[in-house]
């Protein structure tokens, strides 16, 4: 019997989270210990999986299914394969640099990191799942505690507001995915949401167009798609650092991976339809978000922006229908999530210390915290797909599809990397760099020894990647493979 | 271990610089005299590598040598593709020579010593990057990569102007290698692979309309080749700089801290140049033949105007920067030369314009590398680089002036330096290919002369300014160690130039004779 290694890491955290519930509440260096420890084990496992997956035989491995609710022919069905395993070692990643840069967290530790592992779990599940209501069923699960991590532990100002705005647009955007998936389910005749079974149900094209703008769009909400995306840079700004890094470095990832395994790969003609759209949008996201990053005088809403941009680029990799456009889709999913997790962390530090993210009050935080200027140049430079670091090796395969697909949206979307270097070299400039503001002179306490390995893992991963692409790239490609195999081997 | 070293000397070249930055460090920044000598002596085995390669590369044997191929991107089909040849060789050993130099030169960096020296080392291997890839993608990669240092080292260790100024150069560079990004992409598509050696025959066979999805018609071959050869040249006229492109250089330039400047003008400017050789020429022969004409008339103008602009100027530091914009004109006129010759009978003399092309750069390297330190020398001194501050420093500095003559006579033309040899090959070359454009040029040639003179005259002679009195203004040993080779180098090259013509040149007449 081989050990059921998805479902142990896919349940770790909310076992975890559960256990970590039953330690009394001022215990509270054993219950981040405890956190630790699961984070170790699914980081772990994760890894493990990621070594250990069969590159020359591809398709879906470490597969296990078990009946669920037989009567409606929903089971319990998990693999991976080139696509989800990149997210399910993202997810892996930032859940374990989570857990180390909210050590100093002091309100209510065990609350939090209970819901910040049902959260985990979800994600993982929705990653690993092969059966629609399964993803669906786990999907929520991640939905639903952000609302509480956002509303109890996150910033005074803003956070009821964002916490109610982010949890009604991915409720609706979820409700409204539901709806397709419930008509695919009827319409295919299998009694089953057994997605490697419906990818073979020939759904009639006329269905699929109608269809796929509801199951595409509503989980592209979540990946934050124009003009549904502005729940998310404030949603990402309200929330804590942990949970902004779990936000916006794998949260929105679910959204745009539920977007291509549901929509575009179980409605390919559907796909095929309105890809236009999608391309038009996302370079709004990209173009738009990047423009809109740049005038915000809030620190924390640069990042959030960003990610608006930069989930557009994901958008568009999907859009291009072509392996080049797919392959730097997936490996963007996960550069982005590791480099916007490391800019929420560094932000996290930076305004624990300041108590401001005003950037016309910041200035000179280099000399005080070397290493998070350093850990923040390299992900700005992620950001700006300098080549030598993951976000080149992602960006470049998109540009490729682009240019196969619609030329004039590369040359358009190519805008924002010019755009994204002005406002990153912006930030750069005026936080880490100039003179310190007085108030801060001989305050800014040194980071801890546990934030910086969170920095250096980081940072060390966005270079690997960068100058290794070989570590994931034939990976995402035979994810890339399965994809356009369903889409006609166009 | 010779097996080994011939086949991975180019490897070593490239890698060593990085490896030392970590090396760097990894040292305690507090060991300031540690960290000096280790980024020194680590900035020697590039230059001592490259030595051995200069004297083990074959002339006479055609194509690129040292090869060196292993998988990278394999997913999109690009690969670690290394080789020299006889143009880039001298790049390599501008690039592994200036470094050592330059990083002699910056003992007076007392501020984050450690940041400096690394990405200084970074920096090097970005360069060397440039001159050694064989891979259209790795190319790009380098070609970023050196970009990042350059601008840190320019806004963190610049003067009083250098936010502005290293704005500048990063928007600027990153403009026109947008293009270049997307041109790559194009290419990639176009023929499949980004290897550099394939691309070349495949590429320019290319004659099928190119096909897009999502568009109603096919892209004629011919305006996807215009088009990517315009992202090109634009790319390269950004960094090289040609007129009117030039205007970051000046800033830049004057704010980079003294081996910023060095590198900026000694090898940065060559990777535009370097670019036109080894990319635009072969994979665009008909568009930039029937370009050439604007190339060439970029070139003079920015000969004219950038000799004018250099006399103009009352900053020292600005004046040896505005030089830099008329010396590398010649090279670019012996490019365009060498575009419009292709397939004529001039084809003879198109060979000369580009060896004395290829020539001036590597002499502009040494000259421009020899007067930013010079400035920097005396402003460290007197910081200040107003030319009318100076006046009449010849017999406070004696051993500076001479050192200063001698090296502004080679930045001049000087016959019996090397600054004159190459612009006669260019001008020689040019002449028989675009005579007006040459006539017009040597114009900028006289007024060479007079900005020379100008900063000589206003820095050395005429009246004493009587408030440098008692300072010790004299060039330091150090310094003298830092410009001895470069200024044995001039003279070497201008006496006896065949030791690197006739590598330069083999290369030249495979590709252009």
């Amino acid at each position: 019997m081989t050990l059921p290694v998805l479902s142990i890491i896919v349940f770790t955290p909310i076992v975890a989270g559960m256990l970590i519930l039953l330690i009394p509440g001022d215990r509270k260096r054993e219950v981040r210990l405890a956190a630790l420890a699961a984070s170790v084990v699914a980081l772990g496992l994760s890894l493990w999986v990621y070594l250990t997956y069969d590159r020359s035989a591809g398709g879906y491995q470490f597969v296990e299914r078990a009946s669920w609710i037989p009567r409606l022919g929903i089971s319990y069905y998990v693999g991976v394969d080139g696509m989800n395993l990149p997210l399910v070692l993202l997810t892996g990643i930032v859940m374990f640099t989570g857990v180390l840069i909210s050590w100093g967290l002091d309100d209510r530790p065990r609350e939090f990191f209970a819901f910040l592992f049902i959260l985990a779990t979800g994600v993982f599940g929705v990653f690993v799942g092969l059966d629609l209501f399964h993803l669906l069923f786990f999907y929520e699960i991640a939905v639903f505690p952000m609302f509480l991590l956002i509303a109890i532990w996150g910033w005074q100002v803003t956070r009821e507001y964002a916490a109610m705005k982010l949890t009604l647009y991915l409720f609706i955007g979820s409700v409204v995915a539901l709806v397709g998936i419930l008509a695919m389910y009827f319409t295919s005749g299998l009694q089953s949401f057994d997605m490697l079974a419906l990818e073979q149900a020939n759904f009639a094209p006329d269905f699929q167009r109608t269809w796929f703008p509801m199951v595409f769009f509503g989980f592209a909400v979540l990946g934050g798609i124009f003009p549904f995306h502005n729940w998310s840079p404030d949603g990402h700004v309200a929330a804590p650092t942990a949970v902004s890094m779990f936000h916006a470095g794998v949260l929105m990832k679910l959204g745009a991976f539920a977007a291509l395994r549901v929509g575009i790969m179980l409605l390919p003609e559907g796909a095929k339809f309105w890809s236009p759209l999608i391309l038009g949008l996302a370079t709004v996201n990209v173009v738009y978000g990047a423009l809109i990053a740049m005038v915000q005088t809030d620190f924390k809403y640069v990042i959030g922006f960003s990610s608006v941009s930069h989930m557009g680029l994901v958008m568009l990799g999907f859009a291009t229908l072509n392996r080049d456009g797919l392959t730097g889709a997936g490996l963007q999913m996960f550069s982005h999530g590791v480099m916007t997790a490391l800019f929420f962390a560094v932000v996290g530090m930076v305004y624990d210390r300041a108590h401001t993210r005003e950037i016309s009050k910041l200035g000179g935080f280099s000399k005080a915290m070397p290493l998070v200027a350093l850990a923040f140049i390299v992900g700005g430079l992620v950001s700006m797909g300098m080549p030598g670091f993951s976000g080149f090796v992602a960006e470049f395969p998109i540009f490729l599809g682009l240019w196969r697909a619609q030329p004039i949206v590369a040359i358009i979307a190519a805008l924002g990397i010019v755009i994204t270097a002005a406002y990153i070299m912006r930030v750069i400039g005026r936080v880490f760099f100039g003179s310190m503001p007085a108030e801060f002179e001989g305050h800014i306490s040194p980071i801890n020894n546990l934030d910086r390995i969170a920095l250096v893992v980081l940072a060390g991963i966005l270079v690997l990647v960068g100058i290794q692409p070989a570590v994931m790239a034939p990976l995402v490609q035979s994810g890339a493979d399965n994809v356009i195999r369903l889409l006609g081997g166009a | 271990m010779t097996d080994f070293l011939s086949t991975h000397v180019l490897s070593i070249i490239l890698l060593s610089p990085v490896a030392g930055a970590a090396l760097v460090l990894l040292l305690p920044a507090s060991r300031v005299r540690a960290i000096r000598w280790t980024a020194f002596v680590v900035s020697l085995v590039p230059l001592a590598f490259s030595i051995w390669l200069w004297t083990a590369y074959d002339a006479a044997v055609p194509g690129y040598q040292f090869v060196e191929k292993a998988a990278w991107y394999s997913a999109i089909g690009s690969s670690y593709h290394l080789g020299v040849d006889g143009i880039s060789i001298s790049m390599v050993l501008l690039t592994t020579l200036l470094t050592p130099l330059a990083l002699l030169i910056s003992w007076s960096i007392d501020e984050r010593v450690r940041g400096y020296m690394a990405l200084f080392l970074m920096l090097e291997t970005g360069m060397l990057g440039v001159f050694l890839s064989l891979d259209l993608l790795m190319f790009f990669v380098f070609w970023e990569i050196g970009l990042v240092p350059m601008y840190f080292l320019i806004n963190q260790w610049g003067s009083a102007n250098r936010n502005y100024a290293s704005f500048k150069f990063l928007i600027y560079t990153m403009a026109g290698s947008l293009g270049l990004l997307l041109a790559i992409q194009l290419i990639g598509l176009a023929s499949g692979t980004f290897d550099l050696v394939e691309i070349t025959s495949r590429w320019t066979a290319l004659n099928e309309p190119l096909t897009v999805l999502g568009l109603p018609v096919a892209l004629p071959i011919g305006t996807v080749k215009a088009i990517a050869f315009w992202a090109f040249v634009l790319a390269f006229a950004i960094k090289v700089p040609i007129w009117p492109f030039h205007t970051w250089l000046p800033d830049a330039h004057t704010e980079a801290p003294t081996a910023g400047s060095m590198i900026l003008a000694g090898v940065l400017l060559k990777l535009g140049a370097y670019g036109f050789l080894r990319f635009v020429l072969p994979l665009y022969p008909e568009q930039a033949q029937s370009f050439a004409w604007v190339l060439g008339l970029l070139a003079v103008l920015a000969i004219v105007l950038g000799a004018f602009s250099s006399w103009a100027q009352d900053d020292f530091k600005r004046l040896v920067a505005y030089s830099s914009v008329n010396h590398m004109g010649f090279v670019v006129l012996g490019v365009a030369a060498a575009a419009q010759a292709r397939g004529t009978l001039a084809a003879a003399d198109a060979v000369i314009a580009v060896n004395g092309a290829v020539l001036q750069m590597f002499n502009h390297g040494l000259s421009a590398a020899g007067m930013f330190l010079l400035v920097g020398v005396i402003y460290e001194r007197t910081h200040t680089r107003d030319l009318t501050a100076y006046g009449g420093l010849f017999p406070l500095a004696p051993v500076y002036g001479g050192i200063l003559i001698f090296t502004a006579m080679a930045s001049l033309g000087l016959p019996g330096l090397n600054g004159f040899v190459s612009e006669f090959m260019v001008v020689r070359g040019v002449w028989p290919i675009f005579t007006v454009y040459t006539a017009v040029g040597m114009i900028g040639l006289l007024i060479t002369g007079a900005y020379v003179l100008k900063g000589l005259g206003k820095v050395l002679h005429g009246p004493r300014n009587e408030k440098w009195q008692g300072h010790d203004l004299e060039i330091r040993r150090r310094e003298i160690v830092a410009i001895a080779p470069l200024m044995a180098l001039m003279l070497v090259i201008g006496v006896w130039p065949g030791w690197i013509l006739g590598v330069i040149n083999a290369t030249v007449l495979r590709l252009f004779g």
